[in-house]
């Protein structure tokens, strides 16, 4: 592993500022790697000549004196959002070929803030997926094994090519999104710091949509300064969307105080969840300690309805997938199947065009919209989910910041959980509650498995609180002093 | 017709119809409801469209205020309930011309509630039409299929336009009053600047739904009959369904619900689809899209701006003009007429404009097939008609032939005057000497005049007037005959 792809966004900055190397050799070094991790099958898409041509760029105004936040800084992307002149097709067939004539809001925040792409990464067909085996790509594979054992393991999904690239040291960060825990499962199983921000803080204007009302862009890092920094980037008010909120982006590095004297931190007893691993519940209780040692406060609080929200989440998120993906019938870009009239056209491209988890959510979204199912389904989560959100407000009275894991498992093998859908599911039980609080949530690397696998622990804070969060989180992070790497490159098949 | 006048004539007994329309009116705006394409009618296809029309992965919609201002403006002036509070809904199914494959709409929670349109009937009398509801949706793209033999074409120039659909009461009955409650919303949109009211270009389409009953009892099963684009096939679908329905129960058949379209030609409506056939929505709330809220202050100054609605104009035009309700409802109901005689009786006699307006005008205007919405004769062109009538330039009959040339090719009155030779003869002399000739040539009908035939007084008029071809001034003719005869 060359020294320059092991360094961190905030380290990078530094050795850029003080000429120590150029972007150009942080590029190059980053593009070898991933020449060499190919196996991984994190990327979908290499944009290697303009990562070198952008670092070249970047040289110059670094000599200039004009560097802005993340200048020279190379990224991955993932492949649902909307690159300009690259593919961008959310890992699907039906997506063929498409090349966007934009570029996403949180994309060009990036672009603006001196970031480059190295290119795009692998992911769930549309974001549906806990482990990256939906995508049409071929599932990714986990950078890290078990002690002992060969088996290619999942990264977690759906941002799982972005979690396997940057813990495999291929890129210095990468964008996720996060409609379920879409990033922060991913980084929990990678051992890397997965940050969703309070929905509308990132636009979500040019990400191709999964659940519009739960779905957020946020950063994959090795450190949460990092995540702090990329997050710096990419949030701010878009008026091409509606639900971004126009609120200023504070200074999210400036929060990491490394003091939490001050917190109180909330322990929810109702993600105890039955036949999780010792192990992880031993973590939770280390979290915990490791916050008193802080000096922060740690209390119990209730967030009863937790159990419902996963049911809710599967009811919310396909209803509106259902419909956001209606857009892709073969009319007007991407796969078409002709047929003889435009229905068979619809069913032929979108039969062949989808894969079978996304089919599978489509008729879930579409059967709880149905006349006479509605209310007993979409109109009672939409109720559920309501008051999940109270339940948080309710906790956010006592305390500034929730503790749980991330994940009730660590990564499991590629193909295991693949023929139950709800075992598949339940990867999402600890995230799902914030996203349909729409909540600002991290995970932070905090241990191993006995297995030698990662371990993620789980902050979630009060709408547009990321200061605290990445407060505690940095001191989580301080306290877990997570070292371990996955093997070196080349180790992998 | 009056409102208890309509009855269909079954073979056991009469029947009454309820109407309710739904009217699909495109918003004036520049620019689309969600996007910030252009809405220009007639461009080249596909050449008003955003990436948020076509629907491209990621794209998201923004509510363009200028639509939500005219759908309040288009509420304020029917008298109905703003809601501060409103939600856009997804209503979804597929058609190639609609590309998201859901159209925005607003289902449970509109932007306007109940309001009302009064018609003027022709006995003078006053009917109000409830409106249910108004609410704003976008349009779907338009799918073309005689362009290409192999394939059917897509033009998303319309998708996205912002349409406000109005929904009335069941409370019309009768053909009649249903062209009325068109006219009459057409001529608030346009006077309020809300909707062109286009119906040939689609700018205005209504979809009506028709039942029957006998008379006292309950409303009958309806049937909707879509998208229709004139008033007149609006009436004429009425009736032709309505007669239908009646035909249908009266042989003992039941009247189903379903959608149904008019086929002009053949005078005749076809079932399109039936309940069962009937999509299934699925509506729900549009999570891209926050709810619409509206500050009431905001509502107040839109109120505020509003110009003089067709209502009020033709109270004025009734206190200030001395116009009868009916003439001043005729006046006020197309805003292009109200403006013209708004214009052309300052400084004339009001009821003299109004008469030339009702008659020569309105004839000349359907003589060519125009609308009196789209009348193209300016007010100073007909001020100075109405003038040269007054000053006796040219005669009343004169005026007939003088405006329809006007309508028809935009001609300068006195040029038509002139070039027709319609100036009548006012000189005494000329006059006198038309009258010597005729006495001259017809000694004996004015020794029966004189012998107390006066009636013949009629027949020496026409003489003299046939003798000037026309052209003498019928008054100056009338008077010159009257000094040498009874003299």
């Amino acid at each position: 592993m060359s020294a320059l792809t092991a360094l961190t966004v905030a380290g990078a900055r530094a050795g850029l500022a003080g000429r120590a190397f150029s972007a150009r050799e942080l590029v190059d070094a980053h593009i070898a790697a991933i020449e060499a991790e190919r196996g991984l099958n994190a990327f979908v898409a290499e944009t290697f000549d303009r990562a070198r041509a952008g670092a070249d760029a970047a040289d110059a105004r670094i000599a200039a004196g004009e560097a802005r936040l993340l200048e020279g800084i190379p990224l991955a992307v993932k492949d649902l959002f909307c690159t300009r002149g690259v593919r961008s097709q959310a890992c699907s067939k039906i997506l063929s070929g498409f090349e966007p004539p934009y570029e996403s809001t949180v994309t060009a925040n990036l672009w603006a803030a001196g970031a480059l792409m190295l290119g795009k990464t692998n992911m769930d067909e549309f974001a549906m997926g806990s482990a990256n085996v939906t995508s049409a790509e071929g599932p990714v594979v986990n950078p890290w094994r078990r002690e002992g054992d060969d088996k290619a393991l999942v990264p977690g999904g759906s941002s799982g090519g972005s979690a396997a690239a940057v813990a495999a040291r291929l890129c210095l960060g990468a964008t996720g999104t996060d409609t379920g825990g879409s990033i922060r499962q991913p980084a929990a199983f990678c051992g890397i710091v997965g940050m969703k921000p309070t929905y509308g803080r990132c636009s979500r204007w040019g990400m191709i949509a999964f659940a519009s009302s739960l779905d957020q862009a946020g950063p994959l890092t090795r450190t949460v300064e990092d995540a702090a920094l990329m997050l710096q980037a990419m949030a701010g008010r878009d008026p091409k969307d509606s639900t971004s909120i126009d609120r200023p982006v504070p200074d999210y590095a400036a929060s990491l105080t490394g003091d939490v004297r001050d917190l109180t931190i909330g322990v929810p007893a109702e993600y105890r969840m039955e036949g999780m691993p010792a192990e992880i519940e031993a973590l939770w209780a280390e979290g915990v300690r490791w916050f008193r040692e802080a000096g922060a406060k740690v209390v119990d609080v209730s967030l009863p309805l937790t159990r419902y929200a996963l049911p809710t989440y599967y009811i919310v998120a396909p209803a509106e997938a259902s419909s956001n993906l209606a857009r892709y019938d073969g009319v007007r870009y991407g796969l078409r199947v002709d047929g003889d009239d435009p229905t068979e056209m619809y069913a032929r491209t979108r039969a062949e065009g989808f894969g079978r988890e996304v089919r599978r959510r489509i008729l879930i979204g579409t059967y709880v919209l149905s006349a006479g199912y509605y209310d007993a389904y979409y109109l009672k989560a939409q109720k559920v989910r309501t008051l999940i959100a109270r339940d948080f407000e309710r906790a956010f009275e006592s305390v500034d910041a929730v503790l749980t894991p991330t994940a009730p498992f660590a990564a499991f093998a590629i193909g295991e959980k693949m023929d139950d859908p709800i075992a598949m599911y339940l990867n999402d039980v600890f995230t799902v509650p914030a996203s349909l609080a729409g909540l600002p949530a991290i995970s932070v690397p905090a241990g191993l498995t006995g297995d030698g696998l990662p371990l993620g622990l789980h902050l979630i804070a009060r709408p547009f609180d990321e200061p605290t969060l990445f407060r505690a989180a940095g001191v989580l992070e301080s306290a877990a002093a997570f070292s371990q790497r996955p093997p070196a490159p080349g180790a992998t098949p | 017709m009056s409102a208890d006048g309509y009855r269909i004539r079954g073979r056991d007994g009469d029947w009454e119809i309820a109407v309710g329309l739904e009217v699909h009116a495109q918003v004036v705006s520049e620019a689309k409801l969600f996007s910030d394409a252009p809405t220009a009618f007639g461009a080249a296809p596909n050449s008003q469209v955003s990436l948020v029309d076509a629907a491209m992965p990621g794209m998201l919609p923004v509510i363009n205020h200028e639509c939500v201002a005219q759908a309040v403006r288009t509420g304020l002036a029917l008298e109905a309930e703003i809601n501060l509070t409103s939600v856009f809904d997804r209503k979804n199914y597929f058609y190639p011309d609609l590309p998201p494959g859901y159209q925005i709409s607003q289902y449970s929670r509109p932007i306007v509630g109940r309001g009302h349109v009064v018609l003027d009937l022709e006995d003078g009398a006053q009917r109000s039409i409830g409106i249910t509801r108004l609410h704003l949706e976008m349009d779907a793209g338009k799918s073309v299929h005689d362009r290409r033999a192999d394939a059917t074409c897509v033009d998303l120039n319309r998708a996205g336009v912002a349409l406000m659909e109005i929904v009335s009461e069941p409370d019309i009955r009768s053909p009649e009053e249903a062209g009325l409650y068109l006219r009459k919303l057409r001529s608030i949109l346009r006077t309020i600047g809300t909707c062109d009211g286009n119906m040939e270009q689609g700018s205005l389409r209504a979809d009506v739904n028709v039942s029957v009953r006998r008379s006292g009892e309950e409303l009958g099963t309806r049937c909707e009959i879509k998208n229709l684009n004139s008033v007149r096939f609006v009436m004429k679908a009425i009736e032709v369904e309505a007669r239908r329905q009646v035909a249908v129960i009266e042989s003992g058949g039941a009247v189903e619900l379903e959608t149904r379209l008019f086929d002009p030609e053949r005078g005749e409506t076809r079932s399109m689809r039936s309940k069962e056939e009937a999509h299934d929505y699925r509506y729900f709330p549009d999570p891209d899209l926050l709810p619409l809220t509206l500050d009431p202050a905001w509502v107040e100054e839109l109120r505020a701006a509003l110009p003089e609605l067709p209502d009020a104009r033709k109270a004025r035009f009734m206190a200030e003009h001395g116009l009868s309700a009916y003439d001043a409802g005729v006046l006020v109901a197309a805003r292009a007429i109200a403006d013209l005689f708004d214009a052309a009786a300052a400084g004339r006699d009001a009821k003299r404009v109004a008469n030339f307006i009702m008659g020569p005008l309105f004839g000349a205007l359907n003589r060519a097939g125009i609308e009196v919405e789209d009348c193209p004769v300016p007010a100073d062109a007909l001020g100075a008609l109405i003038d040269r009538v007054s000053d006796d330039t040219i005669s009343h009959q004169s005026a007939n032939t003088v405006i329809q040339a006007v309508v028809a090719t935009g001609a300068d009155v006195d040029a038509v005057i002139e070039e027709k030779g319609l100036r009548q003869v006012s000189d005494a002399g000329a006059i006198e000497a038309l009258v010597e000739r005729v006495i001259a040539d017809n000694p004996d009908k004015v020794a029966d005049y004189r012998a107390g035939r006066t009636k013949l007084m009629g027949w020496f008029v026409g003489q003299v007037m046939k003798a000037s071809a026309g052209k003498a001034n019928p008054r100056a003719v009338n008077e010159a005959l009257r000094a040498r005869l009874d003299g």
